[in-house]
């Protein structure tokens, strides 16, 4: 078994731009929920509107491509009602932080047992480029043609803030690293959240200077700043530069969570004669 | 062995849905239904169900539509600004072909309106809220009693016809105590089960397509967006999008009769009352105060898909009056399929009519 084996292949091809980001994310979501030995029939893939959220039309599980923003809240009732099923929630920057914010803090603080992965690629590609909450100030888009007026959110320290048991981010450039991370996210009972910054040559790209989609993952690496690293310069008293993306392992830690499995029941009971 | 009970009818709803099998909810509170949703918090529980106070009334309908894809019976309770709010995932529901049960006690709209106060002004939203042509099915107890057989009936026809299904009361039924009889049990229909092999938005002559359950191994995917018979994104075919839409709508509208659900009195009579909900009190009590065959009544369980066939059921009917807690939302709907000249009496404000004031309306027009 390998990634490959949770695709649709009937759905293939898939809609995603040439040099789009979203493709490798899936990969390494899949490889990681692939380590997991999880069942196919075990495994149900949520989504809200846009690209990202287009991925769970192309796994083989059950999956449910849902409403704007709404993602999070439709696997809430999933995983309440049947807790046995591993569910994981694709999305992106304007489905989760604008429209599904509310949902996305409320899933937070709920602890829910779910993996949310975000691909950011800090614009609305579907609709063909408009900003978003994750635009960088300065950025051009086609609802900011004189450049972003508006403050990005921090997507992790959001959900670190709201109470989310496991956050890392990395980029489609870190694809070992962004597949170890999902792994954890996984892993970790309770509310996972996996930020993933994606390329968007079509919509973002082309309007802010990045002639090549090399180009744009090129500069997703450059501006990657570990955590580690961040922590030792705070540390040493020195500056973080600015417009730089945190990578790395954000938070873990083990809250009370919702959406516990039944506890496995033994085969005999203690203190039974055998 | 029944037994006999004196309950409010919020109480009445959610033991309905109880005896139905509910086992999950997902709600947000809101007067004046709040108290289907303490009922449900402090019962489910206890009968291994799940009960979920969401952010707001988007998520508890979300929460519902994604429960309801595990198998569950699900059910969320508001009142009509939550409603509002439910509607981009109500069409989600109907599009998806999702059985949930929505219960909206309705009050004074529109907005904020009158909190405590009934109405009846969601009648045309329920119906028509979400954007694009679909078809639901609407209930409409005006007893307590009925709180609890329909919301019970709401469950089955969700499952049997794949579709949202609304209970819409109002704070008079909601929040009145009165007796109640407890049958020992309620009809259950069971979802039927998609047969393997079968495409899973394939649907026969029914209809309705088989349910593929989530965690059984269909890998179903569903989606909101116009889809194929395999559930699979078709968004820029016409002829299917026109087929699927057709069928969604065909397989409400063009089963009426199977749902139909009234009560039919004094059927020679010329001046005939139709009524649904609370006001169906105010009727009751007119045709008792003045006995005999004169006034006629067309009691309406089933307000959506609308039961055409009851109309022509009056004979000799020469005027429908329609006493209404709105604008004459209904009387319109009623005036669209018969001849017979319709007279609503709408009234606003969240007070029933009076007996009276329905008697100087039959009164005028004779």
């Amino acid at each position: 078994m390998s990634f490959d084996d949770w695709y649709r292949q009937d759905r293939l091809p898939h809609i995603y731009c040439a040099g789009c980001g979203n493709g490798t994310i899936i990969n390494c979501t899949l490889a990681a929920v692939d380590q997991m030995g999880w069942k196919k029939e075990e495994t149900v893939f949520v989504s809200g509107i846009g690209c990202s959220s287009r991925a769970p039309g192309y796994i083989v599980t059950d999956s449910l491509h849902t409403t704007h923003g709404r993602a999070i809240a439709f696997a809430t009732g999933v995983k309440m009602a049947n807790p046995e099923l591993n569910v994981v929630v694709f999305t992106g920057d304007g489905d989760l932080a604008a429209i599904g914010g509310n949902h996305f803090i409320h899933g937070c603080r709920r602890n829910i047992d779910l993996t949310v992965v975000c691909m950011n690629n800090q614009i609305y590609g579907m609709t063909g480029g408009q900003g978003s909450p994750t635009t960088p100030k300065g950025c051009t888009s086609s609802t900011t043609p004189y450049g972003c007026t508006e403050i990005p959110f921090d997507l992790c320290e959001l959900a670190i803030a709201a109470g989310a048991n496991y956050v890392s981010r990395w980029t489609s450039y870190h694809v070992k690293e962004l597949e170890k991370a999902a792994k954890a996210g996984l892993e970790t009972k309770g509310f996972s959240f996996i930020e993933a910054m994606v390329q968007c040559p079509t919509a973002f790209g082309r309007r802010n200077k990045f002639r090549q989609v090399a180009d744009h993952v090129e500069y997703l690496r450059a501006h990657s700043i570990l955590k580690a690293k961040v922590d030792r310069m705070i540390e040493a008293g020195e500056t973080v530069p600015e417009n730089m993306f945190v990578v790395g392992e954000l938070a873990k830690r083990n809250r009370p969570y919702l959406g516990a499995k039944m506890p496995v029941k033994t085969e005999t009971k203690p203190g039974a004669k055998p | 062995m029944t037994r006999t009970e004196f309950w409010q009818g919020n109480t009445a709803c959610a033991e309905g849905a109880l005896a139905a099998g509910c086992n999950f909810f997902g709600g947000y509170p809101i007067t004046p239904s709040t108290e289907v949703a303490e009922h449900m918090a402090a019962k489910l529980p206890k009968k291994n169900g799940v009960f979920i106070q969401m952010e707001d009334e988007i998520a508890s309908m979300a929460s519902i539509i994604g429960a309801s894809w595990t198998g569950a019976r699900a059910m969320t309770a508001t009142s009509g600004p939550g409603f509002s709010l439910m509607m981009e995932n109500i069409g989600f529901a109907a599009m998806t072909e999702t059985p949930c049960v929505v219960v909206n006690v309705q009050r004074g709209g529109p907005s904020t309106g009158q909190p405590t106060m009934a109405a009846q002004g969601d009648m045309m939203q329920a119906r028509f809220g979400s954007h694009g042509d679909y078809s639901i099915i609407a209930l409409c107890p005006a007893t307590v009693q009925e709180m609890y057989e329909l919301t019970a009936k709401a469950f089955n026809l969700a499952d049997t016809y794949r579709v949202p299904v609304f209970l819409m009361a109002d704070e008079i039924v909601g929040h009145m105590r009165e007796k109640i009889i407890i049958p020992d049990s309620v009809e259950r229909v069971p979802r039927r089960e998609l047969a393997r092999g079968t495409l899973p938005f394939q649907a026969g002559e029914d209809l309705v397509p088989g349910f593929p359950q989530f965690g059984k191994g269909y890998g179903v995917h569903v989606t909101g967006l116009t889809h194929d018979e395999r559930g699979y994104p078709a968004a820029t075919n016409p002829k299917l999008h026109a087929d699927l839409v057709q069928r969604l709508v065909d397989k409400i509208e063009l089963a009426p009769d199977e749902m139909a659900d009234y009560d039919i009195v004094n059927p020679d009579a010329e001046d005939v009352f139709i009524a649904y909900g609370a006001p169906v009190r105010t009727v009751q009590q007119v045709m008792h105060d003045r006995p005999g065959k004169e006034i006629g009544f067309l009691r309406i369980r089933t307000v959506w898909p609308f039961p055409e066939k009851a109309l022509s059921l009056f004979k000799n009917a020469r005027r429908f009056l329609v006493p209404e807690m709105n604008l004459g939302q209904m009387a319109r709907e009623f005036e669209r399929h018969t001849k017979v000249p319709v007279i609503s009496i709408p009234k606003l404000g969240g007070e029933l009519h009076t007996p009276d004031e329905l008697v100087a309306v039959l009164e005028a027009r004779r």
